[in-house]
């Protein structure tokens, strides 16, 4: 999704709907949002990570309560998707040249990243880096989050859990295609799938909006919401499209490297916090008014 | 035909031929399917060194290539993992070493060296039943490491999920890299080191036309392996040509057919 360009005409839009608002509470500087009766799932304390030289995330201080549902935007290169691979344990390796330090502390669920069971996290990658030619059944994906390994064969009952999932994100009818025969919003579904399927706590989206279209998008939330819902998880997600944003999620991680600002969406969506964190929100270009995407 | 059976290093040959066929293209899936066809060649030619400091040592040659392919092997896997030049960029480097001093070893051990052409193009009438022994333990410990298959596997698929699953991808990465060295250089006396990267790559490529899932395509490749080894030596015996070629070519004619018939 970074190859979408930030000030594109519907964020741009959005952006002018936004009239000036309050400053966004910021947990970074010791605002509390919530009741501290709420159980915590997420809390990073000034938690920094460097590779060789360049600084990916800068003394990221912030808490999120079970059962949010957070969205993450800010402009590409903003450290958004190291923070969920952070989240994931995953900071090894995420660039190879160049010595990885992190300072700082991350916790889930009161746990260190590692020593959290794999089973309460699902994660939704990013689909635009997956190899397609890799042989497989959209079934035996979703299995696999499942076992967390990749099937031989599919059992009756991983089959028929693996159909009940898929139905749920509206794509039975892709269970026995070829992952190299879906479109990028079909594979999407599957991943969504595949990450539900084991009933995490916690859900990690990485732009699951890329290359879906609208009714996609708009069944994507829907899905979301209904598993938010029905399992009381806490869901993150990185998405570069504002509306979905205000809309949907409960609070607003607007991110440049550090946090911007952190808060409910009326307050992080707004003129002084986007143009901090973008620097240069949009400009009329007059195609403001062509209509949007 | 049936009475050349008869014949001990006949029998062997067949069992040596199966044996590898077999190993190489279940190793070889993976290889292929992570984009390492290269792989095969580069270990090839770490066995060519390995070989040559063995003859030039005066010991058998295998005991000292198996250790030697296998360091190469993981010292590849090592330069792939801590840095971000290309895997064909981290394998062609130690390629050109190998050969750099596989040519080195040779020239430093007085006179030609005919036995060392047998390595480069493979003799499998003369397996001897202690090459057969080494197969033999090779494919008992790929045997053991098969629970790892799925694990191999989920990270082909993506690495980043089996990563996020708190699986030591890494070290299974090392131990996969440790395997096809030691199957590539046992499989040396029966195709060669100039022939031996087909073995790995062209069953597992011809499976991979015709699969719709991995476990399909492992299944498949190791048929296309272990079958592709009968009508090679069968040719070898009746038309007296060298066995590694017809067994590659062999190969070769299924993977042209399953471009054919590839859905």
């Amino acid at each position: 999704m970074d190859d979408e360009p930030i000030g594109s005409t519907r964020e741009w839009l959005l952006f002018q709907t936004m009239g000036k608002c309050k400053p966004p509470l910021n947990l970074a500087s010791g605002d509390n949002l919530f009741s501290t009766a709420m159980a915590t799932a997420l809390e990073f304390n000034h938690y920094s990570i460097r590779f060789g030289d360049f600084q990916a995330l800068n003394e990221v201080s912030l808490r999120i309560e079970e059962g949010g549902f957070v969205a993450i935007v800010g402009p590409n290169g903003a450290g958004k998707s190291t923070l969920l691979k952070s989240i994931l344990g995953l900071t090894e390796g995420i660039q190879r040249d160049g010595r990885t330090q992190t300072f700082g502390r991350v916790q889930v669920f009161g746990k260190p990243p590692q020593a959290v069971s794999a089973g309460l996290v699902g994660y939704v990658p990013q689909v635009k880096g997956f190899d397609r030619s890799f042989p497989a059944l959209a079934v035996e994906v979703v299995v696999s989050g499942l076992r967390r390994s990749w099937p031989f064969r599919v059992s009756r009952q991983e089959y028929q859990q693996a159909q009940a999932i898929l139905e749920k994100v509206g794509a039975l009818h892709l269970a026995n295609r070829r992952l190299g025969r879906l479109s990028g919003g079909e594979l999407q579904r599957v991943y969504l799938a595949r990450a539900m399927i084991r009933e995490p706590k916690l859900l990690l989206l990485d732009e699951p909006a890329t290359g879906v279209d609208a009714v996609g998008e708009a069944d994507l939330y829907r899905h979301l919401e209904v598993y938010k819902t029905h399992s009381g998880a806490t869901i993150l997600m990185i998405t570069h499209d504002w509306e979905a944003a205000q809309h949907h999620a409960s609070e607003v991680l607007l991110l440049n490297r550090r946090v911007v600002a952190f808060g409910p969406p009326a307050q992080v969506l707004c003129h002084e916090c986007l143009a901090e964190a973008f620097g240069h929100v949009g400009h009329t270009h007059g195609l403001a008014m062509s209509g949007g995407r | 035909m049936l009475e050349a059976l008869q014949l001990p290093f006949m029998q062997r040959a067949l069992l040596a031929g199966l044996l590898v066929g077999g190993l190489a293209s279940y190793l070889g899936v993976l290889v292929v399917q992570r984009r390492l066809s290269f792989l095969g060649d580069g270990l090839a030619h770490a066995a060519f060194a390995g070989v040559a400091l063995g003859l030039l040592l005066h010991s058998e040659p295998l005991w000292v290539a198996i250790p030697f392919a296998v360091a190469v092997s993981l010292a590849i896997t090592w330069v792939r993992e801590k840095s971000s030049l290309g895997d064909d960029t981290a394998i062609g480097i130690f390629f050109a070493v190998s050969v750099a001093l596989g040519v080195l070893f040779m020239s430093l051990r007085q006179g030609f060296a005919p036995d060392a052409v047998a390595y480069l193009f493979g003799s499998i009438l003369a397996v001897t039943p202690t090459d057969l022994a080494v197969m033999g333990a090779a494919a008992l410990l790929v045997a053991a490491f098969s629970p790892l298959w799925k694990h191999w596997a989920y990270a082909t698929f993506d690495r980043e999920l089996a990563l996020a699953d708190h699986y030591p991808v890494s070290l299974h990465d090392y131990i996969l890299a440790g395997l096809v060295a030691l199957v590539v250089v046992t499989a040396v006396k029966v195709v060669g080191i100039v022939l031996i990267a087909a073995f790995v790559v062209i069953p597992a490529a011809a499976a991979r036309l015709l699969s719709r899932t991995f476990a399909a395509m492992t299944v498949l490749a190791m048929t296309f392996g272990i079958l592709s080894v009968i009508p090679g030596l069968v040719a070898a015996y009746v038309f007296d040509v060298p066995a590694g070629s017809a067994i590659v070519l062999v190969q070769a004619a299924i993977f042209a057919l399953a471009l054919v018939l590839r859905r």
